[in-house]
């Protein structure tokens, strides 16, 4: 099983004629995924990698019947309109992968999305990959380097780094756990979707037997995790990364994404990994420490992986 | 990105809330004339962008234009968290009959922005939020659907305010919300938003901040506030160093080679991504490593966006060595990282055999760039060595650990 | 002069044809290729080592015109 999206996922590819969603498109291509086409405003009649490209979306809904997701990566000016496009043209699922887009822009495509029953991932993201199933978006990079980094089992992936997603992948594959489905949400301050709500698919999906996230300083999403979990009395034992130690020191500084700026105590590290473990979550402080702490943490709830 | 105070009122005064008679001195001289042509009590007031002005003595009262003076000179040169006045704003001080409170910013968990009103201004928010729950309303709007009024209303309402005081603070906090919307501000604040003892309410203070994604957009207010392109707003201003990095990212829209922030030890980094960088700064630090400053790299950067600088950072004084350690990479890549690095280290005039302490690229399109690192004798690992060790590999090479 | 990691040569056949070097202008993602004022073909050394290893100016000029090597190897 996998959350989200499954080898059957119709997708398309919005800006794909530029440099990154050139490569992109051959990534996914190359692990399955069933583009059906791209846009790029008055490039149609184009072709990338044998996908056609149109002048919007409209005209490859005409063309090929609706798809189910895309992947936007056009330039930030222009990304609220591709996605405002996407959702009313029936799109359900919408990877952003472009970054430097002011949050209130986010914040309208976030409302439209919710207002149509759309789900957004990132801005500011990789994508999702259910290995040997499926990848929308960059995460992994070419079909080999993805099949070297991310295989299939029991352990969902949470990430607000693009980077660190496929990083903690590597290195559960490397101790033998594969993953069920793994998901960049994106690290700017507003996202399409977080941890939290992430998690009932996790739950509802029998293949995921634990979840690893990788959280950083700034917003409140670990809080709103741990919140959720002890609401929700979770069957997912969960471990998480904490990066950006050092930026508790470093107040009003920017390092990292646009979503980690400390402006308050509770987005310290220190202050998150505090509700964090309140909550059952374990907090490791180097990515190598990950599949121990999920293997103990499974094996005290009787679960050998 | 901050805005001081007199920057805040300045737009605040452009869009017609209303405000105390108030001008931005240089001099005692200034200060003295300025509080002449208000004609009664006047306030002092240090232009720094950090909290806690009060408190550290930036902000005086005068009753006569020579207290204003001497004020002015006693304000002038108090620091605050480290950070001198850029200038002083003197303003009329009027009896006040009571303090409001009233912010917009995000709340990122609704992912809506939000109102927050009190009728217990001039104080610390989060006290009363912890203590007067009651005193405090949240009250959240839409980004997409027309905006109107109520919202200003709700907000106010919310905490028992009513009458003629409610129709007069209906506009002010309706401005600010137009405000925060129109300028892709993340934070609009105005603490305290008085009530004079003569029924009038105005703006005693305020607090803007703009998201930094949005200041390509907003270049004329810019301008006229005259915020240059290179003053960054953080916590302190950026050294030379770490303009010039700005400037490599900026002069190529090829990924990400950037957010140089200068630190005064003898390791080089070049890191990334957005995450990896927070991750492998940690790692440096913890294991005893003197990093001479902090990037990130990310987002497939073209190779003479990583040349340029890595150019720039061998060029910092004191650097011996850099480390160059990402994540596994998805779509930056590891060979044009390579090309880049070992191009800079040539053009700097450095052996890159030599000067590079570790490379730790895994991912998207190794093999070709593990093929380049060895024909130039960089020492390089994969991933089976992680990120937390390969730091630490550069650390022992710098002699720190 | 090639690049310090990569050289791309084109066939001159390839280089003066305007049509075939309209192509590889439009496919090339980092500008390696550009058009002279006749039309026909230049190359851009500067940056020849941004290329992506992409295939697609290989692609799109007759099999085995548009040669990119690898210095590295």
């Amino acid at each position: 099983m996998s959350i989200l999206i499954t080898a059957q996922t119709t997708f398309i590819v919005q800006g794909i004629t530029g440099r990154e969603a050139v490569n992109l498109t051959r990534e996914n291509l190359d692990y399955g995924a069933k583009i059906i086409g791209g846009v790029t405003p008055g490039r149609a009649g184009r072709d990338v990698y044998g996908v056609p490209v149109y002048d919007c979306v409209r005209d490859i809904v005409k063309a090929h019947g609706q798809p189910e997701g895309a992947i936007v990566s056009v330039p930030p000016r222009f990304t609220k309109d591709a996605v405002f496009e996407a959702i009313e043209n029936g799109i359900k699922t919408i990877v952003i992968v472009t970054e430097n887009i002011p949050r209130g822009q986010v914040a309208q495509m976030v409302e439209l999305a919710n207002l149509r029953g759309a789900r957004i991932i990132g801005p500011n993201c990789l994508g999702i990959i259910s290995p040997d199933e499926a990848k929308m978006g960059g995460v992994g990079g070419p079909a080999a380097n993805t099949r070297q980094a991310y295989t299939k089992g029991p352990i969902g992936v949470m990430s607000r780094s693009g980077g660190m997603t496929t990083e903690i992948a590597s290195t559960l594959t490397a101790a033998g756990l594969g993953q069920s489905t793994c998901v960049s949400i994106g690290g700017d301050a507003i996202i399409g979707t977080s941890y939290a709500e992430l998690m009932p698919f996790f739950e509802a999906d029998d293949e995921t037997k634990a979840i690893a996230i990788y959280s950083e300083p700034g917003g409140r999403m670990e809080a709103e995790l741990a919140e959720w979990v002890k609401e929700n009395n979770s069957r997912l034992p969960i471990v998480a990364f904490m990066a950006g130690r050092f930026m508790d020191e470093m107040k009003g500084m920017r390092f990292g994404h646009a979503g980690t700026i400390v402006e308050g105590k509770e987005d310290t590290t220190a202050e998150k990994i505090e509700r964090m473990e309140a909550a059952g979550i374990a907090v490791a402080e180097r990515i190598e420490e990950i599949p121990g702490l999920i293997r103990s943490a499974l094996s005290s709830k009787g679960i050998e992986v | 990105m901050r805005f001081y105070e007199y920057e805040s009122k300045a737009l605040f005064a452009k869009h017609g809330l209303p405000l105390g008679t108030r001008q931005v001195v240089n001099s005692a001289a200034e200060a003295r004339a300025a509080a002449e042509a208000i004609g009664g009590p006047t306030v002092i007031k240090g232009q720094v962008l950090s909290g806690g002005r009060m408190k550290a003595g930036a902000v005086k009262f005068a009753d006569t234009p020579d207290e204003a003076a001497a004020e002015f000179e006693a304000v002038l040169p108090v620091i605050v968290n480290g950070e001198s006045a850029r200038s002083i704003l003197i303003e009329e001080k009027s009896p006040i009959a009571h303090e409001y409170f009233v912010s917009v910013t995000w709340d990122g968990r609704r992912k809506l922005p939000v109102v927050l009103f009190s009728d217990m201004g001039g104080i610390d928010i989060e006290e009363v939020a912890e203590t007067h729950p009651e005193h405090l309303s949240r009250t959240h709007f839409s980004t997409i659907l027309p905006l109107s009024e109520r919202v200003a209303k709700e907000a106010i309402g919310a905490v028992g305010v009513t009458g003629s005081d409610l129709n007069k603070l209906v506009p002010i906090v309706y401005k600010l919300i137009q405000l925060f919307l129109e300028y892709d501000l993340t934070l609009a604040e105005i603490n305290p938003l008085a009530k004079l003892d003569d029924g009038r309410f105005i703006v005693l203070d305020g607090h803007l901040d703009m998201e930094a994604e949005a200041r390509g957009d907003h270049k004329a207010l810019l301008a006229e506030l005259g915020i240059g392109d290179d003053e960054t707003r953080q916590a302190r201003p950026p050294t030379e160093f770490e303009i010039a990095g700005a400037r490599v990212n900026a002069v190529d829209h090829r990924g990400v080679a950037g957010n140089v922030v200068e630190f005064d030890g003898n390791l080089g980094l070049i890191i990334g991504a957005g995450g990896g960088s927070l991750t492998l700064f940690d790692a440096v630090r913890k294991q005893g490593g003197k990093p001479a400053n902090y990037c990130e790299i990310g987002g497939n950067p073209s190779m003479s966006k990583v040349k340029n600088l890595t150019k720039l950072i061998l060029s910092k004084p004191g650097v011996d060595k850099i480390a160059v350690m990402m994540n596994v990479v998805s779509n930056t890549r590891v060979d044009i990282v390579a090309r880049g690095v070992i191009k800079g280290c040539i053009e700097a005039g450095k052996d890159p055999a030599e000067v590079i302490a570790i490379f730790r690229i895994p991912g998207a399109w190794e093999d070709e760039g593990f093929k380049i690192l060895a024909k130039h004798g960089v020492e390089y690992c994969d991933r089976s060595v992680s990120m937390y060790e390969a730091a630490g590999r550069a650390c022992a090479k710098m002699g720190s650990n | 002069m090639p690049g310090m990691f990569i050289d791309v040569e084109v066939d001159a056949k390839v280089a003066a044809d305007a049509e075939l070097t309209k192509k590889l202008v439009e496919v090339c993602t980092v500008s390696i290729f550009a058009a002279k004022d006749d039309g026909t073909l230049d190359i851009v050394e500067d940056n020849l080592d941004e290329c992506v290893l992409c295939d697609l100016c290989i692609q799109a000029a007759p099999k085995g015109t548009v040669r990119v090597k690898k210095l590295y190897e």
